[in-house]
């Protein structure tokens, strides 16, 4: 019984675990895709934080400087791609490839050029990670059966950023959906031109999106290099960021069903390491390459099956021009 | 607004485009410069490793062949409105095609198994972009995202299958036994010695030819036939397309079924006419770069032919950069197609308004 429970309590954790960087790009996704910008881009944004975060916490044994470098260096992709797709009007999926295989490129020669180690970062000292927090009272609660393993396992034990997450995504939902700026994002989303008719500037709302889109895949990718890494390895993002644009469409552009669709995909990778080298009952082992195409698999299937004519915001893909 | 205003048809197709190349390359110059290194001496060596002698020309032009095919692809399928980002994917499952049939087939006769092969690696590549078209057409699962999905699936695809099947145990190497030479091109040294021209060892082959070939199929069947007719009907207006009469769903599945089979031929060039065997990971990222070449022709096969050209010479001055300088390594290249379809692609028009604004002062005057 104890056993049962230590087990599923530590695929759950591992599940949170792999859910963060889905769950931020996620939410980052929504803030810009909310604002009428489809943001293909949340992949290369990830990727350059990850390597920000991990130089700058190397440089200054910090990983607090790592996560705001992380955050600059997004915000600057982002505004990037807003330069591209809101000032220029060009094509938002194309700028946003550009950012990710600009993203791969940056990253692998700065690595390359900086710490010369074959295009990833020096591994990190602890002092320079985020390391896992106990909460209050682990010790004492520990003791007590079930609830002691939940408690010191799964809520217990993660890092500084996990919570963070956490906490974020009621403040998402609150921003998009209770606030001034919430509805209006929304509605630059659906029809740019009433907003723009109600004196409200339609590039200046979709900036702000992006700022809010970078700040959150920036965070993203400090996770993934100073939190769950100890460095940047090269193209360490490996499809989160889509994994995450699906996860958007799955759960219908609203917060907390993303959340669980996030949720599911991190289940699916953390069964998959659970399962390798594991025989199972009436199948045997399950070859390795199968399970590791079982999140990417799983989206799919989602995207495919279950979601149907997903109903994006109305206006999202469209450059806005005051004339049409 | 100046965006949508007419400018000169040379400028059009001409200076604007390498306004925009020449903005993609300044940017990278300045990379180069940000990591110590001196970015005329980094494009010297650049140019003279890409054109500079016999054999860097042959290697030129044996990575412009992979370019030229992925680059189609995403053309192709960009003037059915789609955004075709597998063909890595597509081209990686290709070559399970042609190593199939190289492998399994050599009883036969070269003049037979070598079309076949090249005609598996087509199916292979169709069949790979077919169902993530099928899945956009029929399902609304947006294309950029599923065939994303399918170059992993892809990869884990082809690693399990070569790794535990068709490796050959005599070899260290993840990789199958060589094809019977029978099931292999020509390279271009043997086609060129046929003409007593003595040209160097190259792993530039026949594939090259069924690019250009490939280019102007591409041309003929987008503007000249009734099916490209539809395919670039449904690409500017979906409602246009029902009204009259064109079924969207089917022409998208179509679209991406061709274009798959372009990304497919890649395989040709790199499995049966470069590597003479199956091995990991042998696309390389060339699928991606077919973006690039495709934003930067313009979608037009003559374009697509140019870009290619020009991403074959940086990935090989690129190989000769990455060995001469200390500071540099070959992903340089991918920063400087990231910036190209940067330009080329999503700030296309950035200059347009101030051209427009020259020229219409010119032609005031």
């Amino acid at each position: 019984m104890e056993d049962l429970v230590l087990q599923t309590v530590s695929l759950l954790a591992s599940t949170v675990r792999l859910a963060v960087p889905l769950i931020l790009c996620a939410l980052a996704g929504l803030f810009a895709e909310r604002s009428g910008v489809v943001d293909i881009g949340l992949e290369g944004k990830m990727l350059a934080g990850a390597f920000a975060a991990a130089s700058v916490a190397f440089w200054l044994q910090s990983a607090w400087a790592g996560l705001a470098a992380a955050m600059l260096v997004s915000i600057a992709f982002a505004l990037v791609h807003g330069f591209a797709c809101i000032t220029h009007r060009g094509n938002q999926v194309v700028a946003g490839m550009a950012l990710n295989v600009l993203a791969v490129g940056l990253t692998a020669v700065l690595a390359f050029a900086w710490f010369q180690e074959g295009g990833k970062t020096p591994a990190l000292a602890d002092a320079a990670r985020f390391r896992p927090l106990q909460l209050p009272f682990a010790a004492e609660i520990g003791a007590v059966p079930v609830i002691g393993t939940i408690y010191v396992r799964l809520l217990s034990g993660h890092n500084a950023l996990v919570y963070l997450t956490a906490a974020l995504v009621p403040v998402v939902a609150f921003v998009v959906f209770r606030t001034r700026f919430g509805l209006r994002l929304r509605a630059v989303g659906e029809n740019p031109h009433a907003v723009d008719t109600a004196g409200i500037s339609v590039a200046r709302l979709r900036y702000e999106a992006m700022l809010a889109s970078g700040a959150l895949c920036g965070i993203a990718g400090a996770y993934l290099s100073t939190a769950q890494s100890a460095a940047f390895l090269r193209e360490m993002t490996a499809g989160k960021g889509f994994l995450a644009l699906a996860a958007l469409i799955f759960g219908k552009w609203m917060p907390i069903p993303t959340l669980f669709a996030c949720l599911i995909f991190a289940f699916a990778d953390a069964l998959q390491g659970r399962l390798q080298g594991v025989e199972l009952p009436g199948i045997g082992e399950v070859p390795v390459q199968a399970l590791q195409a079982l999140p990417y698999l799983l989206t799919l299937l989602l995207l495919a099956g279950f979601v149907g004519k997903a109903n994006a915001p109305r206006a999202s893909g469209i450059p806005y021009s005051k004339e049409k | 607004m100046s965006a949508g205003a007419r400018l000169p048809r040379w400028v059009d197709l001409g200076l604007l485009p390498l306004l925009n190349l020449a903005a993609a390359f300044l940017l990278s110059g300045l990379v180069v410069l940000a990591i110590g290194e001196d970015p005329i001496k980094a494009l010297r060596i650049l140019v003279n490793g890409a054109v500079g002698y016999p054999e860097a020309i042959a290697f030129t032009l044996y990575y412009t062949t992979n370019f030229i095919l992925t680059g189609l692809a995403v053309a192709l399928a960009f003037h059915a409105g789609l955004f075709n980002i597998g063909g890595e994917g597509q081209a990686y499952v290709a070559g399970l095609g042609v190593g199939l049939a190289c492998l399994y087939l050599d009883f036969l006769p070269g003049f037979a198994v070598v079309p076949i092969a090249i005609l598996a690696a087509a199916a292979f590549g169709a069949a790979w972009a077919a169902i993530p078209g099928w899945l956009e057409a029929y399902r609304g699962s947006h294309v950029v995202i599923t065939t994303i999905m399918f170059n992993f699936l892809a990869a884990a695809l082809m690693t399990y299958l070569i790794t535990n099947w068709l490796l050959d145990p005599a070899h260290g190497a993840p990789e199958t036994r060589r094809f019977a030479g029978h099931t292999t091109l020509w390279t271009m040294q043997e086609m060129l010695g046929w003409f007593g021209i003595k040209a160097p060892r190259s792993p530039l082959n026949a594939a090259f030819f069924l690019a250009l070939a490939a280019a102007v199929f591409v041309w003929i069947y987008v503007w000249h036939s009734r099916a490209g007719y539809r395919l670039r009907t449904v690409g500017s207006s979906h409602k246009a397309a029902l009204y009259a009469g064109i079924d969207p769903a089917r022409t998208i599945v179509v679209a991406m079924a061709i274009s798959g089979a372009l990304a497919g031929l890649m395989a040709v060039n790199e499995i049966q006419g470069a590597q003479a065997r199956l091995l990991l990971s042998f696309t390389g990222g060339y699928g991606f770069v077919g973006i690039a070449v495709a934003l930067m022709g313009r979608n037009h096969p003559v374009g697509v032919c140019l870009a290619a050209l020009l991403f074959g010479a940086l990935y090989q001055g690129g190989a000769e950069l990455a060995f001469e300088m200390r500071n540099i390594n070959r992903e340089m290249v991918i920063v400087i197609q990231g910036l190209i379809i940067l330009f080329c692609g999503a700030l296309e028009n950035m200059f347009r308004p101030t051209l427009a604004r020259l020229f219409a002062s010119r032609g005031a005057a």
